[in-house]
């Protein structure tokens, strides 16, 4: 990333599809959310509410995306049915 | 500053202010956003007036605060607007965030910024120092000396900020409480003659913009090299706008018939062995008294800096090479540093300028008038160093460390 090709541009524009995304804040993460799908009603209220956006609604069932996940655990907090819980991620070792 | 009564549509007398105002108009803008403070109100005032009339075709947008009207209308430049704002002191620092993300985001916004006290000490008068709080901000700065230089150094900025090679944020300073309600003549250009000389920038390449549906974003890359290579490009465009400055003076000059001197002007300094380095406008009063000294027979002249960022050094180092004695004023003040601030930027090229002593006056602090005998003080000054006296390196000129200020 640290070259001086990184911008095409004179100011700091970029692809939003692929640059927006490109930083790896799943790599800050120690606890990983955990939904239990059977508590889960679908409100959609952790994925409102999660500030990188990761939350991905799959048919009926909302999945996190690990790349960008770190873990906060606001969606475990605002989740009304207390359907996800926060798991560390050395479990998952 | 040499002029032909020619080019112009009409005469009038008017204040920095109105001034102002006017040339922002006579640019075209598409979004004008700013909020009123002392002592730029009547900007805004005016500005609203020639859009009610009809003379102003842009797009107003009513903000509750001064950062609100720099993001507005940055955001409104990043979607390929041509822009204006106008802000003093609390305003300046009230957009401070908001002027660094302009700067990053390389949007060339123009604004006009009436100096004034920053708000320490809630000081309603003039002096340079939000010009010098905020000078690493990433902006250019342009400092007028007069009312018809504002007029003419906005035109200019808007072909400096959207020139494809430099795409950088423009600021011109005017000293507030004396230009900014000073009403003088102000010759005021055809307004062909001004879309003429700005249509230069629709010639070249379209500078990058918001497209809605295109997934195109600008400055959301806070980290690693992309951060240190903006960085890089944003100083090496900070180089080429002296150069560039240079450029658009001269086809001013072929446009309109009136040459300032780029990015400083030279007054009397061709054969002088002491100089003044000023900016604004008290470069009116010291020229006055550069010419009662040269009638006896004292050599002095002044360099006045039009341009403060980027700092025109090699321009300095040129016309100061050689002088013996050279007295730099600053109306603001450099915390931390017994010197004033433009003179400690001059000091970091006294090896480039030679065996020079350099003087620091700091005057005109909070609407102390800089008289023709503070000049003559500091004229003095300079004189007893050039002959090897021993002087004070920092002279406060109004104000007496035993008995106060004037």
């Amino acid at each position: 990333m640290a070259n001086n090709t990184y911008f095409k541009h004179e100011g700091p524009w970029s692809d939003a599809s692929k640059e927006f995304l490109c930083s790896d804040t799943g790599s800050w993460r120690t606890k990983r959310p955990l939904i239990d799908n059977d508590n889960c009603i679908y409100c959609g209220f952790c994925a409102i509410y999660c500030p990188v956006q990761c939350m991905e609604q799959l048919d009926n069932t909302f999945v996190p995306d690990l790349n960008f996940c770190k873990g906060c655990g606001i969606c475990a907090k605002e989740c009304p049915k207390n359907a996800i819980s926060m798991i560390l991620e050395r479990e998952f070792k | 500053m040499k002029t032909k009564l020619n080019n112009k549509s009409e005469v009038k007398v008017m204040t920095g202010n109105e001034t102002a105002a006017l040339a922002a108009t006579l640019c075209r803008p598409d979004i004008v956003a700013a909020y009123p403070i002392t002592p730029q109100t009547e900007v805004v005032e005016k500005l609203a007036q020639y859009h009610a009339s009809g003379k102003l075709d842009a797009e107003i947008i009513n903000v509750e605060g001064e950062n609100s009207a720099m993001n507005s209308i940055t955001a409104a430049s990043l979607a390929g607007g041509r822009v204006f704002t106008a802000t003093s002191s609390w305003g300046l620092v009230f957009m401070y965030d908001a002027i660094l993300v302009t700067a990053g985001a390389r949007a060339p916004v123009v604004m006009v910024n009436v100096n004034r006290e920053t708000p320490g000490m809630i000081a309603v008068s003039s002096g340079q120092q939000d010009m010098i709080s905020t000078r690493d901000c990433g902006w250019i700065f342009l400092i007028a000396e007069d009312c018809q230089e504002i007029l003419d150094m906005v035109i200019m900025a808007y072909r400096l900020a959207e020139d494809h090679d430099i795409q950088i944020p423009v600021m011109v300073h005017y000293d507030g409480f004396y230009l900014s309600y000073m009403a003088e003549r102000v010759e005021i250009p055809f307004q062909k003659n001004v879309d003429d000389f700005l249509s230069v920038l629709k010639q070249q390449p379209e500078r990058t913009k918001l497209m809605p549906g295109e997934l195109l974003g600008c400055g959301s890359h806070g980290i690693l090299g992309g951060y240190m290579e903006m960085r890089h490009k944003h100083c090496q465009a900070m180089e080429r706008a002296k150069g560039k400055f240079e450029q658009i003076n001269l086809e001013f000059e072929k446009k309109f018939n009136k040459n300032y001197g780029g990015q400083v002007e030279e007054y009397k300094l061709y054969d002088a062995d002491i100089a003044l380095l000023a900016s604004g406008s008290m470069c009116g009063t010291i020229k006055t008294v550069i010419d009662e000294k040269r009638k006896h027979g004292i050599k002095i002249g002044l360099l006045r800096l039009r341009m403060f960022r980027p700092f025109p050094n090699e321009k300095i180092v040129q016309a100061l090479k050689g002088k013996k004695c050279v007295g730099v004023v600053d109306r603001s003040l450099c915390f931390g540093f017994k010197h004033g601030p433009i003179c400690v930027e001059l000091r970091s090229f006294l090896s480039d300028i030679g065996d020079t002593k350099i003087l620091s006056f700091i005057d005109g602090i909070a609407n102390t008038d800089i008289k023709k005998d503070n000049v003559k003080k500091m004229i003095d000054l300079i004189i007893a160093g050039s002959k090897g006296e021993d002087v004070p390196e920092v002279t406060w000129v109004s104000y007496d460390e035993n008995h106060g200020g004037n």
